[in-house]
């Protein structure tokens, strides 16, 4: 079990510092009064030292274990990617020096910009997004540009209810009303809904954003169809790219009529998720929407040197300061070059592989509300073990004690109690027949009646099941001071 | 391929075991003519770590990063020193490579120093509350003025032009679509959700907000205070007059990597804490009492609301708000005081210089570590020729392009102030033998 530790705010002790600093002259053109008391720690670099080592052993994390977040893409990082990220070279480079200091830095963006345009089979692309849902939004933003250009911005989102919460928040943001679309018995999008929604507002409609694969797990067979409806009324088909991790080298977005499509950089392509961030969300695009892509971007010169472009009169302007979330950048770029073309097909091909072998062992034993064959991904639900009053909860909490992050838990949405399992390709079989047992332990013990042994459950944990109502109604967010 | 664990037997294996002939069959519902079998050919083949590394490493030679002459640059990302400490605890695999804490059981790690985040945020901004980070300086103001609006209802948004430039970009961006407009440096009205000023701005100066409060109070406007110096308020009074405090953190713990990924933050008071864009954690206990954090309130976020949440952001700077974190620690109340204390030193240096080249006009009277300074020469020239001394000049600023912002920091030394001095007299020496001096300034 993980040492305690309190919060440094907490061991603080007057008088102690963590750095030696050169003793400056006192000066003051501030025009203001010196602060005062700030209320930081005073403590040692032994003690920080300490104090993160031990937090760190609090947490759970790929290094350590199978982590099969679904929609998460919880895969190997590799540290080569850290190391490079690390050169001095782009460490040390300010965003503002001059094109002649920062060729090598622009050349990064611009290899990386051609590999995503080939994986994409799309020609248009920009990596300032600093995040998948950022990404969504600049998307979504070159959408509205797009309708205004043609003199009608339009009124309305198409969103499937199995989509990630950052689709309808994005087109929100945009100004859009969301009109949803429900899935249907086999999990794909309801064609009879999503015909009746194009037949009911037409050239309302300013884009359909869906997730494909989608959220179930499973590859939108009617992509095209989908497509060809959506251009037949001047509408934008936006792919949310979130699990592009199933079909990298296997399937070009461009090939299926995609005009706009934001990829996460920390899932398919191993930017560490690092507890939350950051992230990368380039956002590729069909030829009508580039003169609408953010600014700034790279542009090769006839010299072969590059240049950053800060100024473009149809671009939605900018999205964020300075170019991006460049550190991100150079650890895709290395990962790519990694795998190679033949690589990243087999990255696809063996997440696929991975997600249909734990879908075929567990589906005796949970509720499997699609049928297979699925994606990256696979869906079960708690409808067997509810029977027994266990829940998905339950069955995450006892996941934790038998040594293994849960799945995603109750999302989608589209069914009860969603389990939704990813493995990625950088586990081994040996891996998931562990947590294969695992999970058929649990599901035994449910049917034997354990429900109440569940409820009490994690006990292996650093903490047991925290008080998360408590944490809502009286939030504490800061120490009183 | 060394990140892969099958092997063609394996793989094999393992399709039989599903029953599957071929990998194409669990592909079954994509169309066929768009499925490929074949790697792409457009692309190289996989490579081993010492190619991947020759190449990039090439690519890192080709910069001249500030590290390898005086730089003055600064406008909203430094260059500062990082204690070795930071990079190697934020490269522990157990913070390196674990997920949003959504699962607090074994999520303690993380929720703690994001919790540690929002306290340090919080008192050094001088408001009550923050959230666990935001992408960046630019972002971080654009959901303050979103969330002004919501507050108050109004849809109009005032900026000061002496905002970070990007900010006010960014914004207007975010702005295209929504009610309202965006206006600078204009007077606020009943219209108003809130002003936005930057200070230390982005020439450098510092603003005294008494009388800008009043102007906001009398219309019930918020006022939303930019910082994107935050070593600045390790020697400047916190701007606690504020209603938001949003900015950039990059200068504790984060490098500069060529722009990002930098350390938005964002600090209000507490009663617009349901109205808050992005993460926040909260502290409760667990089944047996015991202290522990949790990710909460997220009703407001887009997880939960969907098209009705506080705003659409769903991923926050995590491992750069670690390092902020563990940076700050180190440097605690006394060595953040000096930290300040020192970059301001190293810019009044600065600043005596510059008074001190005939020609030379400091535009800036009250500054922290950034400065404004007018030059008989076109700043962009002036940039260019300091670039033949090895020297990185400050931003060229200004419609008639003869003002520079230069900065200092703790890693600018003496020696570099006095490089810039003679490098600068020498040029303009050339230039006026040259005749090329304007006499307009």
């Amino acid at each position: 079990m993980p040492f305690e530790t309190e919060l440094l705010i907490h061991q603080s002790v007057k008088g102690r510092c963590g750095v030696d600093l050169p003793t400056p002259e006192v000066r003051n053109r501030t025009g203001q009064n010196l602060r005062e008391g700030i209320g930081l720690p005073e403590v040692s670099e032994p003690q920080v030292m300490r104090h993160y080592t031990r937090l760190s052993h609090q947490n759970y994390s790929i290094d350590e274990n199978f982590y099969p977040l679904g929609s998460c893409t919880m895969k190997h990082n590799p540290r080569l990617n850290e190391k490079l990220a690390r050169l001095e070279g782009f460490a040390h480079l300010h965003p503002l020096q001059s094109e002649e200091h920062s060729q090598g830095a622009l050349e990064v963006i611009y290899q990386l910009t051609d590999w995503l345009k080939k994986l994409s089979g799309m020609p248009g692309l920009t990596l300032d997004p600093a995040a998948g849902a950022h990404g969504e939004l600049t998307g979504m933003m070159m959408v509205r540009k797009a309708h205004e250009a043609k003199g009608n911005p339009r009124k309305i989102v198409l969103v499937p209810d199995s989509a990630h919460g950052t689709n309808p928040a994005t087109a929100a943001t945009c100004k859009y009303t969301i009109v949803t679309i429900k899935t249907g018995d086999d999990g794909m999008v309801d064609m009879d809904a999503f015909n009746a929604a194009i037949e009911k507002h037409g050239e309302d409609i300013a884009a359909f954003m869906l997730t494909n694969p989608s959220t179930c797990g499973l590859f939108e067979p009617n992509v095209k169809v989908i497509a060809d409806t959506l251009h037949s009324i001047g509408a934008y088909f936006y792919c949310d790219g979130a699990n592009f991790n199933a079909i990298v080298g296997k399937v070009l977005p461009g090939d299926l009529g995609i005009d706009v499509m934001q990829i996460n950089l920390h899932k398919t392509f191993s930017t560490p998720h690092g507890g939350g961030g950051p992230g990368s969300g380039p956002v590729m695009v069909s030829e009508a929407l580039i003169p609408y892509l953010p600014i700034p971007y790279v542009e090769k010169k006839e010299d072969g040197t590059f240049a950053l472009i800060q100024e473009n009169e149809t671009s939605i302007g900018r999205i964020k300061g300075f170019h991006g979330q460049f550190g991100m950048m150079i650890r895709a770029l290395a990962y790519m070059m990694s795998h190679g073309a033949d690589g990243l097909q087999k990255v696809a091909e063996d997440a696929v592989l991975n997600a249909n072998y734990i879908l075929h062992n567990l589906k005796d034993d949970f509720h499997v509300p699609y049928p297979g064959p699925c994606m990256h991904e696979c869906l079960l639900t708690h409808k067997k073990q509810k029977e027994h009053g266990v829940t998905t909860m339950d069955i995450a909490k006892a996941l934790l004690d038998a040594g293994y992050h849960p799945m995603t838990v109750y999302f989608p949405l589209v069914v009860d109690g969603a389990m939704l399992i990813e493995p990625t390709e950088t586990e081994s079989r040996e891996t998931m027949d562990g947590f294969i047992a695992a999970m058929k332990t649990i599901a035994k013990r449910a049917q034997d009646g354990d429900a109440t042994a569940f409820h009490a459950q994690p006990q292996n944990t650093f903490r047991k099941r925290l008080d998360e109502t408590q944490a809502a109604r009286k939030p504490v967010l800061v120490e009183d001071k | 391929m060394r990140y892969l664990p099958h092997t063609d037997e394996s793989r094999k294996d393992m399709l039989r075991a599903i029953g599957a002939q071929h990998i194409d069959e669990l592909y079954t519902h994509v169309p066929k003519e768009t499925l490929m079998s074949e790697p792409l050919s457009s692309l190289p083949s996989h490579m081993g770590e010492m190619q991947v590394e020759s190449h990039i490493k090439a690519l890192a030679e080709k910069n001249t990063p500030t590290s390898k002459m005086p730089s003055f640059l600064g406008g909203g990302c430094y260059h500062h020193h990082i204690p070795a400490s930071v990079d190697h605890l934020i490269q522990r695999g157990e913070f390196l490579t674990t997920y949003t804490p959504y699962q607090p059981e074994v999520s303690q790690g993380t929720l703690t120093y994001v919790y540690e985040f929002q306290n340090y945020i919080a008192r050094l901004t001088g408001m009550d509350i923050a959230n666990a980070s935001m992408y960046d300086g630019a972002t971080a103001v654009t959901e303050a003025a979103l969330m002004a609006k919501r507050l108050t209802k109004r849809s109009n948004v005032i900026i000061y032009p002496c905002v970070h430039p990007d900010y006010i970009d960014v914004l207007k961006s975010y702005s295209t679509h929504s009610n309202g407009t965006v206006e600078l440096g204009t007077e606020p009205d009943e219209n108003t959700a809130c002003v936005i000023i930057q200070s230390p701005n982005y020439y450098g100066l510092v603003f005294d907000l008494k009388e800008l409060r009043k102007k906001c109070d009398a219309v019930g406007a918020k006022l939303v205070v930019a910082v994107n110096e935050i070593i600045s308020l390790g020697m400047l009074p916190a701007p606690e007059m504020a209603d938001i405090v949003a900015g950039e953190a990059q200068s504790i713990g984060v490098p500069m990597s060529f722009g990002g990924p930098h350390l938005g933050f964002f600090a209000c008071k507490k009663e617009y804490m349901r109205q808050m864009p992005g993460r926040l954690c909260g502290k409760t206990v667990d089944a047996d009492g015991k202290e522990g954090f949790v990710l909460t309130l997220s009703t407001r976020e887009q997880h939960i609301r969907r098209d009705k949440a506080t705003s659409n952001i769903c991923t926050n700077q995590g491992l750069c708000a670690l390092a902020f974190t563990i940076h700050l620690g180190l440097l605690g109340e006394t060595g953040l005081k000096t930290l300040a204390q020192l970059n301001h030193t190293q810019a009044c240096k600065l600043a005596d210089t510059l008074e001190s080249i005939k020609g030379v006009t400091l535009k800036t009277e009250t500054f922290f570590n950034e400065v404004t300074a007018s030059f008989p020469i076109s700043t962009e020239l002036l940039s260019t020729e300091l670039s033949k001394h090895n020297i990185i000049g400050g931003i060229p600023v200004g419609k008639t392009k003869h003002s520079m912002v230069l900065c200092a920091t703790e890693l600018t030394s003496d020696e570099d102030i006095s490089k810039l001095k003679n490098a600068i007299e020498h040029i303009l020496k050339e230039q006026e033998s040259n005749g090329g001096l304007s006499h307009a300034v």
